[in-house]
């Protein structure tokens, strides 16, 4: 969870509360564009980042990663 | 007047063991038994799951208490079981399950999906630490040294044609014909894609070529062949028809959606159920006012998967043609209709429906302009941009498996390597929210008393179901296992429940003044 919380969650103010206390933030959606571009930028960090975690041996790991067949 | 859309979503998980090769827990059903069980046992009592189907009466409250004939055991063996949140936590197939409680918005479905997520996190970091035990004292006898963890996935395919689902829910009216709801919904179904698919490389259907699209919206469209239909793990329909009410069946009817893929974009879930949700309340209230019904809805589910310029048309039965970007303006356009004229009562809460159609407003404009927009909101945008981005900083072809595996890892549930945390997506709801879920009920459903009473009484229930639990209440009762049925999904609410669990000392206290 730390992960996420440093990641994911950089402003209070996009968050929408429910059920009990209802207050959606009206201008979520139309801000979230602009964060959009903003992606493209950091889009070089997060490159470096996942050259950082994928599985070492991709080749041998995506010829194993084999699933039954669920449902 | 529509019913209140509520609604819930299952999903399967992939898993796996690594390292490759030195995993004794490459068996798909051991692995996932060894997650559930770790997870399950550090909550308090385990309660198994009921299979027991029958078809209770109800009293004024949505209970009724009844004499169990039989008592059920478990028929597989596998860990099948149900949370403090009251969601279902299981094995199924080979792989882990997670049922959401249901919820009565799209909004509090999105927190309790990714309290899910959250649940399993936390089940791949107990039965990691327990098999690290094993690992260090197997490596003290053999010499050798093995580092073997279990890995999940929230996907929906192995990219080798074998897929896994994740099943939406919703209460209809059973007054409504399901022709009805079959022919009117499956334009949307279809459409939908082009914001609640999660994005994958490949295609993975006999005759097609694995890259010819390299890549398209929906991880699960492949896997489809005929429009209506009973199997879900064959000939798979995009409209099943499973009654399986888990609730009065003269008055309700569970509507179970099978087409659409495991999102981890919060964006998307609440689409994706929000949108439906609209749409069968307007099936339900006779409001669909244009003939929108597809000409070849399997062929098409497909083509608009495979084409991320989302510019081909799809044909109508009328003989029009017409892009998922119009059909979903035209459904759009209808909802906004419904809503001014009946209001959005029917999605739970009138603020979350008018924003979910805000939000479905504000990404079509966007998918219309430029997707790319979208990369922080919907799951296929943001999975292609960094598989086109990670493609051209390395030169790499779209087969590169090193793509592939940035393809599976985006759905990684290690929080350390899930491609997905390292994004800046937008939130709609906050930790704090979905650190709840994990351990509490949503307070306006039947999941209500469900999670309650599996907190203060646990030790003496013996089963529980969607909508039943068995209570044991001791031998020195002539009938000790008592079934109490909760057939309104909109009953047992903590408004309704809460100050009568927490008067009541014991459950046969409890019992007795239900059944009053």
């Amino acid at each position: 969870m730390t992960e996420r919380e440093l990641k994911k969650r950089p402003t209070a103010a996009k968050q929408v509360e429910t059920t009990d206390d209802t207050d959606i933030d009206s201008d979520g959606a139309a801000a979230a564009g602009a964060k959009g571009q903003n992606m493209k930028n950091e889009l070089d960090g997060i490159l470096d980042e996942i050259d950082q975690v994928i599985e070492e041996n991709a080749e041998e790991f995506v010829h194993n990663y084999v699933q039954k067949g669920g449902e | 007047m529509a019913i209140v859309k509520v609604c819930g979503i299952e999903t399967e998980y992939g898993i796996t063991a690594l390292p490759i090769g030195c995993a004794n827990y490459d068996n798909p059903v051991s692995a996932s038994s060894l997650l559930i069980r770790s997870y399950v046992m550090s909550c308090s009592k385990r309660v198994d799951w009921d299979f027991d189907g029958e078809t209770p009466q109800v009293d004024a409250r949505g209970f009724k208490v009844q004499h169990p004939t039989r008592y059920v055991e478990l028929d597989s063996g596998l860990v099948n079981t149900v949370l403090p949140n009251g969601a279902r936590y299981y094995v199924d197939h080979a792989h882990p399950e997670y049922s959401t409680p249901e919820c009565s918005n799209p909004l509090d479905l999105v927190i309790y999906d990714k309290a899910g997520e959250m649940v399993l996190a936390n089940s791949l970091k107990l039965a990691n630490e327990s098999l690290q035990i094993t690992n260090e004292s197997k490596s003290k006898q053999h010499g050798t040294n093995s580092l073997e963890s279990i890995v999940v996935y929230k996907n929906n395919s192995d990219g080798k044609g074998n897929s896994y689902g994740c099943h939406e829910n919703y209460l209809m009216d059973r007054k409504v014909p399901f022709p009805k709801i079959a022919r009117e919904m499956v334009s949307h179904l279809v459409t939908r894609q082009i914001y609640t698919g999660a994005g994958k490389l490949g295609v993975e259907e006999h005759g097609v070529e694995l890259d010819d699209p390299p890549f398209q919206l929906c991880a699960r469209a492949d896997f489809f062949e005929q429009v209506v239909g009973l199997e879900t793990t064959v000939k798979r329909p995009i409209v099943n028809t499973r009654d399986e009410p888990h609730a009065d069946p003269n008055k309700y009817r569970r509507l179970h959606i099978i087409v659409g893929d495991a999102n981890l974009s919060e964006v998307a879930t609440f689409l994706k159920i929000g949108t439906t949700a609209v749409v069968l309340a307007m099936i339900e209230d006779d409001f669909i006012d244009r003939d929108l019904v597809l000409a070849d809805p399997v062929s098409a589910l497909k083509q608009v998967s495979r084409d991320i310029t989302l510019k081909q048309t799809i044909e109508l039965s009328t003989g029009k043609s017409i892009t998922p970007l119009s059909l979903q303006w035209e459904l759009l356009e209808m909802s906004n209709k419904y809503a001014h004229q009946e209001g959005l009562k029917c999605l739970g809460n009138e603020d979350v429906g008018a924003q979910v159609l805000k939000y479905w407003q504000s990404v079509l404009q966007s998918l219309e302009t430029n997707p790319l927009d979208l990369a922080n909101q919907l799951d296929w945008v943001a999975k292609f941009q960094i598989l086109e981005g990670y493609r051209q900083r390395h030169s790499l072809g779209w087969s590169d498996p090193k793509l592939h595996t940035i393809d599976f890892q985006y759905h990684d549930m290690r929080p350390s390597h899930s491609l997905f945390n390292k994004l800046p997506m937008l939130s709609l709801v906050s930790n704090d929210q979905i650190a709840k879920a994990v351990s509490q009920p949503p307070t306006d459903t039947r999941a209500y008393f469900r999670g309650k009473c599996l907190k203060k009484w646990g030790d003496s229930i013996v089963s529980a179901n969607w909508d039943s639990m068995v209570f044991d209440l001791g031998s020195n009762q002539s009938q000790p296992l008592q079934r109490v049925t909760m057939a309104e999904p909109l009953k047992g609410t903590a408004e309704m429940t809460d100050t009568l669990i927490k008067d009541c000392c014991s459950p046969t206290e409890l019992l007795e003044r239900l059944s009053l």
